[in-house]
């Protein structure tokens, strides 16, 4: 079975020079945006950024996940996330933009209007201590040195594996991966807060950080699925990959969908029970509002019609089906960090500007080209992994 | 896997339930099963400690209704869940919570949640037992003594009698050239 896997297909060098050239595209447009509306430039920036970081943080937790749990879905599947996890050090650079901007995005990095309401003055310097300038981007550093640690272990004792098949490296990934799955939460819960809560400065919500890592699992599935299909028409993973491995990626899938449902909607339900003056503005401004259309293509899109396809056992294995829903399930995650963000940006007026659209893009390319170069970097399987011979035999689990 | 017998196929055929081949190794049983498969007997079964994926195709074992049971109860559970919900609070037990309207879906969702769970997992169990005809006491492929390593470390393929293809002596002989280590008479 070993000789069988090799390196990442030639297609993969294609596709890096086409994801390259509209990345460089796209983001050069939004540049050009930049130089008219350097402010909407910065907020787009900071979606289509927690986007295509959420994919990347997603895919370092389900990494962790697999080491912990094993599995043949993991194994066919570690290289992918393990490259995805590889582009932290890129991130971390793409991050600047969000570091130069915060003065554009967040109010409470804004000298206070004199005009501005008692309520939010009183907020304003209730949470300074927390929600200033230097110590967001203290923690963002620190975010990004917990999670580029992790990555750049996970990735070496693996690549180690791969030369030695030494067995203690398996025991050793999973010592790591048990804390470190602690430490993404944590991280995540206050990335989110600093990122994207602190957006409206008076609202919190407990569920936050619980929502926001159950939508980058799902995004990173959904996006997992999307390459594993694609490589699985090439040597060697099409040797490799069977119907029941799409099948538990594709029930995996599932489970991440209803988590996110269930977290999004105990927010909802939890805040609209309160019905506290503090809280439910939020929910106010998203739902009644022309934002409602949004929310309510969340609801359909981002979990009814995924939802009742994926009970199918027969799409699930079935490849082309299954990546037209992970390809859905994708831009909808988008979707649902516009419309997270949205109404703060405009004060709860619905208004999409076209860099939102054209900055996903241009990010994506770029990240997706790094993201290619990185897969071709190392055997699309986990060559040392004393499990894969097992994992890959034909009743294996 | 497969409901077991009819009353009237056993009176017709009162001696023999069919013929059982045990083999040592799971690989065995699959290529038995398949070979057997292949050779045009239907009404087999395979019995192994453990589950063996390939097996359920080699024996020509594709879909079963259970999906459709369980969907069935969870739409029903769904349905049933909101509407005890609605029902009670609108109008069996109408109160004023906080002023809301008497339907506050949103107040509604857990409830019917946990109910689709409950209606679908019960339809799941029943259902299950349901197809596979359990309970079911009495069953012959016991009748044959080593069977009882079946939940241990033997794996048996059994090609019943009412199988249109099944030919005693030639079977038996079939049975023995698949590679069976031993191929034992299942009496009623």
């Amino acid at each position: 079975m070993i000789e069988i896997i090799d390196k990442a297909p030639p297609e993969v060098d294609q596709f890096q020079r086409r994801a390259l050239m509209v990345g460089v595209v796209a983001s050069a447009v939004c540049v050009l945006g930049a130089i008219f509306n350097l402010d909407q430039f910065f907020r787009s920036y900071l979606v289509a950024y927690v986007f295509w970081l959420g994919i990347t943080l997603g895919c370092l937790a389900i990494l962790m996940l697999q080491h912990m749990s094993g599995g043949a879905w993991g194994l066919v599947i570690r290289r992918l996330l393990e490259s995805a996890t590889r582009t932290l050090p890129l991130l971390a650079l793409m991050f600047l933009p969000v570091a130069f901007g915060v003065r554009s995005v967040y109010i409470w990095a804004q000298p206070v209007a004199a005009d501005a309401p008692e309520a939010l003055k009183q907020a304003l310097a209730h949470k300074a201590p927390y929600l200033n300038v230097p110590f967001f981007l203290a923690r963002a550093v620190f975010y990004f040195a917990v999670w580029n640690l992790m990555a750049y272990f996970l990735n070496k004792w693996s690549l180690e594996q791969d030369r030695t098949g030494h067995r203690p490296l398996t025991t050793r990934l999973q010592a790591l991966s048990g804390p470190g799955l602690v430490l993404y939460g944590l991280t995540v819960t206050f990335a989110s807060i600093d990122w994207m809560m602190s957006l409206e400065p008076q609202w919190f919500s407990t569920m936050y950080g619980v929502l926001i890592m159950g939508g980058q699992a799902l995004s990173a599935m959904a996006f997992i699925i999307a390459v594993v299909v694609v490589l699985s028409q090439y040597k060697p993973l099409s040797e490799v990959i069977k119907p029941r491995h799409l099948h538990d990626l594709g029930k995996l899938m599932l489970a991440f969908l209803m988590l996110w449902a269930y977290f999004s909607f105990s927010q909802f339900l939890i805040i609209w029970a309160g019905n506290l003056p503090e809280e439910i503005p939020w929910y106010v401004r998203r739902l009644q509002t022309p934002w409602k259309w949004v929310g309510l293509a969340l609801v359909v899109l981002q979990f009814a019609l995924p939802f009742v396809l994926l009970l199918s056992r027969d799409l699930k294995r079935n490849a082309r089906r299954l990546v037209v829903v992970a390809t859905a399930v994708i831009v909808m995650r988008l979707v649902d960090l516009i419309w997270m963000t949205g109404p703060e940006f405009h004060e709860g007026a619905f208004r999409i500007h076209w860099m939102d659209v054209i900055m996903p893009i241009g990010l994506g390319g770029l990240w997706l080209a790094y993201f290619a170069h990185q897969l071709k970097a190392r055997p699309l399987l986990p060559i040392g992994d004393p499990f894969l011979e097992e994992a890959l035999a034909p009743s294996g689990h | 896997m497969r409901q077991a017998t009819e009353l009237e196929e056993m009176n017709s055929r009162p001696r023999l339930y069919g013929l059982m081949a045990e083999f040592e190794e799971p690989t065995a049983l699959v290529q038995a099963a398949r070979r057997a498969h292949d050779e045009g007997y239907r009404r087999i079964d395979a019995y192994s400690p453990f589950p063996i994926e390939e097996l359920t195709d080699a024996i020509g074992f594709h879909h079963t209704k259970l999906p459709l049971i369980v969907l069935i109860g969870g739409v029903v559970g769904c349905i049933g869940g909101f509407a005890l919900c609605y029902w009670v609070s609108t109008s069996v037990y109408p109160l004023n919570i906080g002023g809301r309207p008497l339907n506050s879906w949103p107040a509604f969702i857990p409830v019917t949640f946990e109910c689709t769970i409950l209606l679908a997992a019960l339809a799941a169990v029943f259902g299950m037992l349901a197809l596979n005809g359990l309970p079911e006491p009495y069953h012959p492929v016991f009748n044959v003594p080593s069977f009882e390593q079946a939940s241990r470390n033997k794996f048996f393929l059994c090609i019943e009698a009412v199988d249109p293809k099944f030919e005693e002596a030639k079977t038996r002989e079939f049975l023995t050239e698949l590679g069976a280590r031993e191929v034992s008479d299942v009496e009623f």
